[in-house]
């Protein structure tokens, strides 16, 4: 077995701007969705907005800088994650394929295989 | 043999240095021995008697490598195994998780055997660029744990047609080699047509793998005919109609017929049909161009393509002559994807050359000659180029 992380990025203002009809559908989408991948699930959560992030670097001095905002200025923001772990890509493929977010024509899911210390 | 041992380390460097190792070791045995009556099983077996050796040391020395046994009971060796095993191999080349580019490259490589230099050579790129291309997609099969088998029936269509396209591909660029001293390279199209074969032995009842064999055999049997034994290269027209393999045609034909009966004509079987006219045509007079031109009104409505668009002008031409076949290519001169596109100047040249229209076919035929590197289609170029030029001396 091998963990994933699922990347959801989206439009921050169209999620923001969904009907109270609509956040029902997404939310019982993530609800199936956990219930589909069960135990596959390993942790996963939805994020605040991008705009409310803080970002820290250092400056060419080496201080560290804190800024307002995501560490990428993009906009297709980060808006949530899963960890899954499955056998193979294919079956983290055809459990993400279900995320609400795949469908939305804003957003998709990014899967990144995370890299195994153990 | 490279695709047993692949199936059994999971790891594709490892199972190339187990296949070399059973060559190495062939070539000691078989020179005391001589020739194994399967060499083929011989190796195999070889290979994966040495990637279960290696498995076993490594499994001691690094147990966090992720490899995987993919499946712990381990058959003889025959043919339908290997056949498996290079499907299987097939389809983790053509996952839809790599690029397009990803997925020829490795396809070639791995399961045709061709080497990076070949691959770089048919496609071309730089060898070091293509070797970048395929560690990166090998390393992508192994992190992200790309998997190795053939997918579940509820995404198998999908998956082949993946497949399915890849070898269209490596067909059609061994099919004329844009590069070369020869017109056709022999290991891309015998590489297409045996994974079409395997695609099809999968899945015998699915119209468009059916129907892509048809189209690969209807056209490789023409093969032998497309070049004069002074090498050079001979069009349609100038074909010796009796070097054509009839038994390729007569298997092909077959195939178009099985996927024509199973559901509305698709991309494949299109072509296969207007390959199909061709063949059935016993000389070029009789080539039946009424059926061939409403063939790609078709096959331009199913699979929308400026080549396709050029092919219907083409043979729109050869239907009603060659001034019409002018004003059919006219709208594509425009076209940004055929802009290097070498078929497009060669065929107006070729009716300009009907027209005796001598400087302007002179003037489309350096054009082609620019577009292609080929040895083999050079020649006719400048051949043609020639004629033209003789003729406008006059």
């Amino acid at each position: 077995m091998a963990k994933y992380l699922i990347l959801i990025y989206g439009d921050d203002q169209q999620w923001g701007a969904m009907s109270p009809e609509e956040q029902r559908a997404h939310d019982a989408a993530h609800v199936a969705f956990r219930d589909a991948a069960g135990s596959a699930v390993v942790g996963g959560e939805e994020l605040e907005p991008a705009p409310v992030a803080t970002t820290l670097r250092t400056d060419p001095a080496g201080r560290v800088i804190t800024t307002d905002g995501p560490f990428l200025e993009t906009k297709e923001a980060l808006g949530g994650y899963y960890v899954l772990e499955a056998a193979d890509l294919d079956e983290v493929i055809a459990l993400a394929t279900r995320l609400p977010e795949v469908s939305a024509g804003h957003s998709g899911v990014e899967i990144r295989p995370v890299v195994d210390h153990g | 043999m490279f695709a047993t041992a692949a199936h059994l380390t999971r790891d594709l460097d490892l199972a190339e240095e187990c296949a070399q190792d059973a060559y190495v070791q062939a070539l000691e045995t078989w020179t005391r021995t001589g020739i194994p009556d399967r060499p083929g099983a011989w190796l195999t077996t070889v290979a994966r008697n040495r990637a279960l050796d290696v498995l076993r040391r490594e499994r001691v020395l690094r147990r966090a490598l992720p490899l995987l046994v993919a499946d712990d009971s381990v058959p003889g060796p025959d043919d339908t195994f290997a056949g498996d095993d290079r499907l299987q191999l097939a389809f983790t080349c053509c996952h839809p998780a790599l690029s397009r580019d990803a997925q020829v490259a490795l396809t070639l490589r791995l399961v045709c055997g061709l080497s990076t230099a070949e691959v770089a050579r048919a496609f071309l790129v730089q060898e070091t660029t293509m070797a970048a291309r395929i560690t990166r997609a090998k390393k992508k099969i192994l992190v992200a744990r790309i998997p190795y088998r053939v997918p579940a029936p509820e995404h198998l269509a999908q998956r082949v047609a993946a497949v399915g396209e890849v070898v269209h591909l490596i067909f059609t660029t061994g099919h004329t080699a844009p590069i070369g001293a020869h017109l056709v390279r022999r290991d891309l199209v015998d590489g297409a047509i045996g994974l079409a074969r395997m695609l099809h032995l999968l899945m015998p009842k699915d119209a468009e793998v059916t129907a892509l064999l048809g189209l690969l055999l209807l056209i490789d049997a023409r093969s032998d005919a497309r070049v004069s034994a002074t090498g050079r290269m001979l069009l349609l027209p100038q074909q010796d109609r009796t070097r054509w393999d009839t038994r390729m045609i007569a298997e092909g034909a077959g195939l178009l017929g099985d996927a024509l009966r199973r559901r509305p004509p698709t991309r494949y079987a299109v072509e296969a049909a207007i390959a199909a006219v061709h063949a059935e045509a016993p000389r070029w007079e009789d080539t039946d161009w009424v059926e061939i031109v409403a063939l790609y009104d078709v096959l331009v409505r199913l699979w929308p393509s400026p080549v396709v668009e050029l092919n219907r002008a083409v043979a729109i031409g050869l239907r009603d002559g060659p001034r019409a076949g002018l004003e059919a290519l006219a709208p594509l001169l425009d076209e940004p994807s055929l802009a290097t596109y070498g078929y497009l100047s060669a065929a107006r040249a070729d009716f300009l050359r009907q027209l005796h229209r001598w400087g302007q076919a002179a003037q489309a035929y350096q054009e082609a000659l620019t577009l292609t590197d080929n040895d083999v289609e050079r020649a006719f170029l400048h051949d043609r180029l020639d004629e033209v030029q003789a003729h406008r001396g006059t």
